[in-house]
């Protein structure tokens, strides 16, 4: 359901079939405090050399899709349901040895914060070469060699120096790009980045969002982006999901969520964010609330309690959980019980004016 | 490390330009601070230049910016404002009175007109205080007693800054992030001051959220007439709230102006440089745009270039940068640079 | 580093030289002469005074002081004629009560206090350290639960009641060990071993459980951290996760812990060696304050002293060693 624009580039791609296949994922902690339904159901496919920004807020379960899917949560806690399929491989209850052997390889994270990231007791080379060493076991002398190298790729000055460097004494930027280099040090075809760049400044936040670009390019790696920032996501997605309460509310190229969104959550999240342009005397239009408790969601679509536009009277929005469902346009999918005309009468008249 | 002659903020004086009020709320003139650090084998003493020689004026009821990259200062000279940090050279003039030496019980007695909000709405509030006492402790510290008692006062700031007032005997954990940066806007509230530095207030929550601090606080500062300092990374948001910004960067204002002079017509390259890396939703479709693209990152503020501080980064860079240091001059009514070949006309 | 060390040093012989001062004022301080505890039964005002004369307590303080640094540098002799005693430097001063160097006795008693104290905290590392990682990795389970519980009463049991069971049950009733006391490893290896097992693990268990808690607070601590979860997503073994990347974090903090404590101990385990009737450093440096006997008193409170300043100094060398971070200066 959640068709994705075919890729341009299929040379290495060995069969049809996408890369990454996310059906009807699940996934539910157990707490003191209750059961959390981190992640209600979600489906999407991404293809090599293509970008997926998954956006949405704190508690919108983006993060623990992206865990999920590299098998990193702690399975005595945790009830994973529905199917991940990464190269056509199933990771939900596969046998953790085997997932451990695909981390790394075949799929590869990098993180927020890469000074917490990065171990402070090791040098960059070593771990970068412990990530190589993993899944080659025995070539010292290569995995040496393949970390300068990656150190080099990533634009690291001086990569045999810095090979013996510590985290602490690279800036946030380097420690990013050494991450990174560790991220892609076997080649994995699939690579996550959770707000990988939330914790650096603009100016090296551009590099590093372009050091992605021209990763991908070369790698013709598929991407995921988990972010809050929708310019981040304007700036490196083909596709978009955004993701509220557990759920994935609307998906579809980046053109169709970012100048044409359907769903009332996207517009508020594209009201609230201060822009370099338009009126800047103007009021931002936040979103009213707060986001929902995972373990307590709202009945029906769970951004009723917070949506402006729910239907006044008996609607089904506090009743029924709405589907994703196509609109008139491929690929775009949203989930919300107006009507398809009227969410773009809505988009067109009150809330396309007030952003610009 | 090589010493520069120039005493921080002397050089501004020849081109110090006459104030836009006659008495503006807040002067800050050549304003350092300078933190001995030890270095080396041989611990010897090196000095970072957090901030070194930044000059800059708050009229009553007036916004000002702060902006720039980690390390270039600007949560130093917010502190330093609020005295939480003692300056290292330059002046500090509050409604007429230079307050860079104040002790203790004066700052007391200044507290009323001068406060702070910061950045994480979780370590900044005692967490084994209620959201009564937490916002009515500036009014007992000052031993204020406001007509109809503390407690009401407390509950009409809690409505003021939108919460429920009966939440009056709730604890800080019980409240989220948006909420308890709320609680903290209310005790800076408190004692109805004239100018709030606020340090990063919105960057630790979520983008909804944000949009509802950001229209809280221009409410604020339309109603009770606040002058800010409004300390930021975020480049849009500083946009929205602030009428003027000044851009620093390693210890140095590079470039003040009005909202439209530093977002339209930026003259400093930095200044172009970091509106230009901003990944801006409305930018979509518009992925072939020529971006500038800056290499490397801040040098250490232990060891900043010669002469303009910019130059290492910069694509315009001459010889002469190395060597003079620009001085930060006027170009246009209000708009202030510190460039030897500063840019101009609209942005791209 | 060379610097580094060079100025602990330094500083370390200040401290001493402060500590050596402040036992000096202090003990002057107290209202009784020590001549008076030791001329006995027939006991006058000629008696008192010919006592202090000899141990040369009438001389003003800061004399005394300056004898006594001279004897720590230079040697000393004590006495005249046939009836002289030489202490040759570094001398601590002479023990009339006991009639010998106070270095000698220290010579005597540091030998069993360290061999209780390294004893024990053989025992308290691997048992206790050992027990908290395994506990942290295996949270929640019936083995982290029995653990935390076991060492809650471990952590609250005191020695001068666990140590009196335990001899009652292995010496005096079963008969499986023999009496704690003190025979020197080199003469007799088995002996030393078996007599000291007792002290060992009385001290050792104790410690354990404070260890255990300890090293599994800081394990889970170290498993939640963000470096970890990396070394997962490379792909690396739990096993190796666990002792190369959580284990080294998790271990630091107790280094210093353990560096500290040992420090401390080698003053003199004060309650074991009572409890055990061993004659060590704590439970002579006890004797020698209840008998007013100033240069034993001296000589042990600076040799604890020495010891926790070297301690200290060798733990945060050692911290710079393990964390890259750390940069001394």
């Amino acid at each position: 359901m959640t068709a994705t624009a075919s890729s341009a580039a299929t040379s290495e791609v060995q069969d049809d079939r996408p890369y990454l296949e996310v059906d009807d994922l699940r996934v539910q902690f157990k707490t003191e405090d209750g059961i959390v339904r981190a992640v209600d159901g979600i489906s999407f496919k991404l293809e090599r050399g293509r970008t997926l920004g998954i956006v949405g807020e704190s508690g919108s379960g983006k993060s623990v899709t992206s865990l999920t899917v590299l098998g990193l949560h702690n399975m005595a806690r945790t009830r994973v349901t529905g199917s991940v399929r990464v190269n056509g491989r199933e990771i939900v209850g596969l046998d953790e040895e085997k997932v451990r052997r695909m981390r790394g390889r075949d799929m590869a994270m990098i993180f927020q914060d890469p000074l917490s990231a990065l171990h402070p007791y090791y040098t960059i080379g070593r771990q970068i070469a412990e990530a190589y060493l993993v899944h080659h076991p025995g070539q010292k002398a290569k995995a040496k060699r393949r970390a300068i190298e990656m150190l080099d790729r990533v634009g690291i000055p001086q990569p045999q120096r810095r090979y013996d460097s510590y985290p602490h004494e690279f800036s946030g930027g380097m420690r990013q790009r050494a991450m990174i280099a560790m991220a892609l040090v076997n080649d994995p075809s699939l690579l996550i980045a959770d707000e990988p760049t939330t914790a650096l400044d603009v100016t090296v936040q551009a590099q590093i969002l372009d050091l992605l670009d021209d990763l991908q390019r070369e790698f013709n790696s598929a991407i995921i982006m988990i972010t809050h920032d929708l310019g981040v996501v304007s700036r490196v997605a083909n596709d978009v999901m955004v993701m509220y309460g557990g759920h994935a509310i609307e998906f579809g190229s980046v053109d169709q969520v970012l100048t044409e969104p359907q769903h009332p959550y996207t517009w508020g999240l594209l009201q609230s964010v201060p822009s370099l342009r338009g009126n800047a005397e103007d009021d931002l239009d936040p979103i009213p609330g707060s986001p929902p408790s995972l373990i307590n969601l709202p009945s029906g679509c769970a951004f009723h309690p917070r949506c402006a536009y729910r239907m006044i009277g008996g609607g089904p929005c506090d009743l029924e959980v709405p589907e994703l469902l196509p609109t008139a346009q491929e690929g775009h999918v949203v989930a919300c019980h107006l009507p398809e005309n009227e969410r773009r009468r809505i988009f067109a008249e009150e809330i396309k004016l007030g952003a610009e | 490390m090589s010493e520069q002659t120039f005493e921080p903020g002397s050089q501004a004086a020849p081109t110090a330009v006459a104030p836009r009020s006659s008495s503006p709320l807040l002067t800050v003139e050549g304003l350092a601070k300078h933190f001995p650090v030890k270095q080396g084998a041989f611990g010897t003493k090196a000095l970072v230049r957090a901030v070194d020689g930044v000059d800059f004026s708050v009229d009553r009821g007036e916004t000002l910016g702060l902006v720039g990259e980690s390390g270039c200062g600007k949560t130093t000279t917010g502190r330093m404002v609020v005295k939480l940090l003692e300056a290292t050279a330059g002046k500090i003039v509050f409604e007429g009175r230079d307050i860079t030496r104040f002790n203790r019980s004066q700052m007391r007695a200044l507290r009323h007109d001068l406060q702070i909000i910061f950045q994480d709405p979780y370590s900044s509030l005692n967490p084994r205080h209620t959201v009564g006492k937490i916002v009515a402790m500036p009014l007992q510290v000052n031993g204020i007693n406001p007509p109809g008692g503390v407690k009401k006062r407390v509950q009409e700031l809690l409505e003021t800054v939108g919460l429920n007032p009966e939440h009056y005997n709730r604890y800080p954990h019980e409240f989220s992030g948006g909420q308890r940066q709320r609680i903290g806007i209310a005790r800076a509230l408190a004692l109805r001051p004239k100018l709030i530095v606020a340090d990063e207030p919105v960057s630790a929550l979520d983008v909804s959220i944000q949009a509802q601090v950001i229209n809280l606080l221009r409410d604020l500062q339309r109603e009770f007439d606040l002058a800010f300092v409004f300390i930021a990374h975020d480049l849009a948001v500083v946009r929205h709230f602030c009428q003027r910004i000044g851009v620093m960067y390693l210890g140095k204002m590079v470039e003040i102006g009005d909202r439209h002079q530093i977002y339209e017509e930026p003259a400093h390259p930095y200044t172009r440089a970091l509106l230009s890396a901003v990944p801006d939703v409305t930018k979509i479709g518009e992925k072939g745009r020529e971006r500038i693209r800056l290499e490397g990152d801040v040098p250490t503020p232990l060891n900043p270039p010669s002469g303009c501080r910019f130059r290492t980064r910069c694509w315009k860079a001459q010889p002469k940068c190395a060597e003079v240091e620009p001085p930060l001059l006027q170009i246009g009514t209000g708009q202030q640079v510190a460039c030897h070949f500063p840019e101009t006309g609209p942005i791209a | 580093m060379a610097r580094y060390l060079i100025r602990r040093i330094l500083l370390a012989v200040l401290t001493m030289f402060a500590v050596s001062i402040v036992t000096f004022l202090l003990f002057f301080a107290v209202p009784t002469s020590p001549a008076y505890v030791m001329c006995g039964k027939q006991c006058d005002a000629h008696a008192i005074a010919q006592t202090e004369h000899r141990l040369g307590l009438d001389e003003p303080t800061y004399v005394q002081y300056g004898q006594f640094m001279k004897g720590m540098v230079a040697g000393r002799t004590y006495g005249t004629g046939d009836l002289a005693v030489k202490c040759p430097a570094p001398c601590l001063g002479f023990s009339f009560r006991t009639n010998e160097p106070v270095t000698d006795i220290i010579k005597r008693t540091v030998p069993v206090t360290v061999s209780i104290v390294v004893g024990a905290l053989v025992i308290q590392t691997v048992l206790g350290v050992g027990l908290g990682m395994i506990s942290a990795l295996k949270r929640g389970s019936v083995f982290d639960k029995t653990a935390v519980g076991v060492s809650l009463v471990g952590a609250s049991m005191q020695i001068y009641f666990f140590g009196p069971i335990l001899l009652l049950i292995f010496v005096y009733s079963l008969h499986v060990l023999p009496n704690p006391g003190y025979t020197s490893p080199f003469d007799n290896p088995g002996q030393w071993f078996t007599q000291l097992l007792l002290p060992w693990a009385t001290l050792g268990f104790l410690n354990s459980a404070i260890y255990a808690r300890l090293s599994r607070a800081q394990m889970l601590e170290t498993l939640s951290e963000d470096f970890v979860r990396t070394a997962r997503a490379k792909g690396l073994p739990k096993r190796k996760v666990y002792a190369r990347h959580a284990l080294r974090a998790a271990i630091t903090p107790i280094v210093t812990i353990a560096g500290l404590d040992l420090g401390g101990a080698l003053g003199g385990a004060v309650i074991t060696e009572t409890v055990f009737g061993v004659n060590g450093l704590g439970r002579t440096a006890v004797q020698a304050v209840n008998d007013l006997n100033l240069p034993v008193v001296m000589g042990t409170v600076l040799l604890a002293a020495f010891f926790i300043i070297v301690m200290n100094i060798i733990v945060d060398v050692l911290y710079s060693v393990i964390d890259p971070r750390v940069r001394l200066g």
